[in-house]
């Protein structure tokens, strides 16, 4: 390389080298704080809301600037566990109740009880803060939550003739099974089971029967016992694909979003859904098509629900964890719970929030998800140590197995019991 | 020797498959970026959108700050691909044409290099990068990707070294050019393609790179690319499809472009009839 060529290259090396360093830095501004809240909203309304209630927070309060960050739930989890580490983690923190366990446990995130107001203690009822209870303190706000529900075409429902359920009068596991039977033949099935994630389906709408899988002593060690009503919900998806083909046994493997086609199609009468889902539907149905949200099928114990709420929680690092539960209080009032949940097509989880009519329509169903609101619980698992190895090594593949027919209900309760115990041992010794 | 009729057939349409098979999801991902969501619902897709609509970019570009991310994910992978490259290059040219036991234990550190995930280096240089202040910087990931990419640049560059052959350095030598002049008049034209191939695989690696960039950028105006595409999916993994589509579609243009404009370069064989075998 000739000389003024080499100059040439180190000049460009240079100019690159400095164009990227020039743009690091950060950090508070003169006397301001600066909470930095990672948001993990990501629909376009809800990416809106957000944004425009940080903005109303920033003119209000000019001394405690909030710099919104954009997270992803895709990478939520790595993401935040490097940055804890790091010690560089945003103050205010958006996840999911069943992804704090262990930033709780290892001293990642700040209680909380000492640092919210009453008013917001109070608005959230216990059964929500249980979902962000570890240990002895609250590590989270559960602030929105979703019943699975089941979305059926209405049209479908109605031509059959079938009783159209209610939060009053919901069906049972049993009538449930006979009626997808009912609408089932010529390849359309009553039902089409989205199972790609078949644990938190399964343990969520188990608790409708009362099973509750994990059993917590006296000394709070947590064993799986796979009793009776732990069976129901299992039982039921496992004959309705194997024995009464009234669900697809294609879909078992199946995302959410991937049924939708199938159901607009005219293959499925119904699919069983998370709540916000609506969403989709509202943008993806053929025009014409009219659907309809109905209540899970409920079990002894009614329409009982297992949910893991979006949480809002404060860094341990955080140097500003009063003004970050400001702004999360100033977030959480219940007309800005509301404008969160409608722009996530979700529930809202403070009672104030819950009463907005805007939640009581008949527009897209609100009312009918809003009617199963006080059914949620906290998701049976989410607090157990050792439960995301136990899902991924021993419970995915048993009921995915379970469920396409290739072992029996002997099998199943062996494996979880047997070989869940063995990976929950080593978490509580 | 000729290749028959029949065979010739047979070896076209094994490459029209695999052709195909490459273009397959890059052609859906087209398709599905122009189509709307009712389209996307639908029970049978078709290629062709039957109402294309560019409601799906707007709508990517509406959201999340494209543009930014874009050039911050350019920056990057130039300056990644540029140093990888003038720092291989004449470590390459050492290590092929001095075979010391120095040598030999550089590709053997090269290997042994290659089989560290990345998982377990990620918190160790989090914390490196963190001491040396590098933590939401450009400049930080740059070096990252200079040394996650250095490696494998090595590794490909010491095998175009040893294809230029020597005699011709040695022929060079005989003129009476000075080794200066051999390297720069002979070896490094010679060079060329392999230099572009290296080069280009490094500005690929940085330009689709993740997980460095979602662990070490923290500001948004300095994400790059994949970290911006990843906002477009909500939890449970359930994807705003249109846009998502539109904005990988368009995230894979740069790729394209730069392959393009370098592939001649790569593909020329600057080498026929150099030597007599």
């Amino acid at each position: 390389m000739r000389p003024h060529r080499l100059m040439r290259a180190r000049r460009l090396l240079v100019l690159l080298l400095l164009l990227a360093g020039c743009t690091s830095g950060g950090g508070s501004e003169d006397g301001r704080i600066t909470l930095r809240f990672q948001s993990l909203a990501w629909q376009e309304e809800s990416v809106a809301v957000n944004k425009e209630l940080v903005e109303e927070w920033n003119a209000r309060h000019p001394d405690i600037k909030v710099e919104y960050v954009q997270g992803s739930w895709d990478s939520v989890h790595d993401q935040l566990l490097t940055s804890f580490e790091g010690g560089e983690a945003p103050d205010i923190v958006h996840d999911a109740s069943d992804d704090l366990a262990d930033f709780a446990y290892g001293g990642h995130l700040a209680e909380l009880t000492d640092l919210l107001s009453e008013r917001l203690k109070s608005d959230i009822p216990q059964r929500s803060w249980q979902t962000a209870t570890f240990g002895d303190g609250i590590y989270g706000v559960p602030f929105l939550q979703e019943p699975r529900v089941l979305i059926a075409n209405a049209t479908w429902l109605k031509e059959s003739g079938v009783r159209i359920p209610t939060p009053e009068r919901p069906w049972s596991w049993g009538e449930f099974r006979q009626i997808t039977e009912e609408l089932s033949g010529d390849g359309k099935y009553g039902v089409a089971w989205p199972l790609k994630e078949p644990v938190s389906a399964t343990l969520n709408l188990s608790l409708s029967a009362g099973g509750q899988l994990f059993h917590r002593d006296a000394e709070g060690k947590v064993e799986i016992r796979f009793e009776a009503a732990d069976e129901v919900v299992p039982q039921t998806i496992h004959d309705q694909v194997n024995s009464d083909a009234s669900a697809s046994g294609s879909t078992l493997g199946s995302g959410g979003s991937d049924t939708l086609p199938g159901f607009f199609g005219g293959r499925y009468a119904m699919v069983p859904l998370g709540f916000s889902y609506r969403q989709q539907i509202v943008q993806q149905a053929p025009e014409g098509f009219d659907w309809q949200v109905l209540p899970a099928p409920a079990g002894a114990d009614g329409l009982t629900q297992g949910v893991s709420p979006q949480t809002l929680s404060i860094a341990e690092d955080s140097p500003h964890k009063e003004e970050a539960a400001e702004f999360i209080d100033f977030l959480l009032r219940p007309r800005n719970m509301v404008r969160l949940a409608l722009g996530d097509w979700m529930l809202p989880t403070g009672t104030e929030a819950l009463k907005d009519p805007a939640l009581h329509t008949a527009e897209h169903d609100w009312a009918t998800g809003t009617a199963l609101a006080a059914h949620l619980r906290s998701a049976p698992a989410q607090s157990v140590r050792g439960y995301p190895e136990w899902k991924d090594k021993v419970a995915t593949p048993s009921l995915q197995e379970y469920y396409s027919g290739a072992i029996g209900l002997d099998e199943l309760r062996e494996r979880l019991e047997e070989d869940g115990n063995l990976v929950l041992a080593r978490y509580q010794r | 020797m000729r290749t028959g009729i029949p065979a010739r057939v047979g070896q076209y349409a094994a490459l029209l498959a695999y052709l195909a098979f490459l273009a397959f999801p890059f052609l859906w991902l087209i398709s599905t970026a122009f189509k709307p969501p009712r389209e996307l619902g639908s029970l049978h897709p078709t290629w062709i959108p039957e109402n294309p609509t560019l409601d799906n970019f707007r709508q990517a570009f509406d959201e999340q700050p494209l543009l930014d991310a874009a050039s911050n994910s350019l920056i990057a992978a130039l300056s990644a691909a540029l140093i990888a490259v003038l720092i291989a290059t004449p470590m390459a040219y050492v290590m092929a044409r001095r075979r010391t036991r120095l040598a030999r234990a550089a590709t053997g550190w090269v290997v042994v290099s290659q089989a560290f995930p990345l998982v377990l280096v990620i918190i160790p240089l989090f914390l490196v990068l963190k001491n040396l202040r590098l933590i939401d910087s450009l400049f930080g990931l740059i070096l990252v990707y200079v040394v996650w990419a250095l490696p494998f640049a090595l590794w490909m560059l010491v095998g175009y070294v040893r294809a230029v052959p020597s005699e011709l350095e040695e022929a060079a030598a005989v003129d009476g050019a000075g080794r200066l002049r051999t390297l720069v008049s002979v070896t490094a034209p010679l060079l060329a393609p392999g230099i572009v191939a290296t080069g280009l695989f490094a500005f690929v690696t940085a330009w689709n790179e993740f997980f460095f960039a979602l662990v070490l950028l923290k500001t948004p105006e300095k994400q790059t690319l994949p970290v911006i595409l990843t906002h477009f999916i909500g939890a449970e993994g359930v994807a705003d499809l249109g846009p998502l589509a539109a904005a990988a579609f368009l995230a894979t243009l740069p790729s394209l472009v730069v392959f393009a404009i370098v592939q001649r370069r790569i593909t020329g064989g600057m080498l026929a009839g150099a030597v007599k075998n």
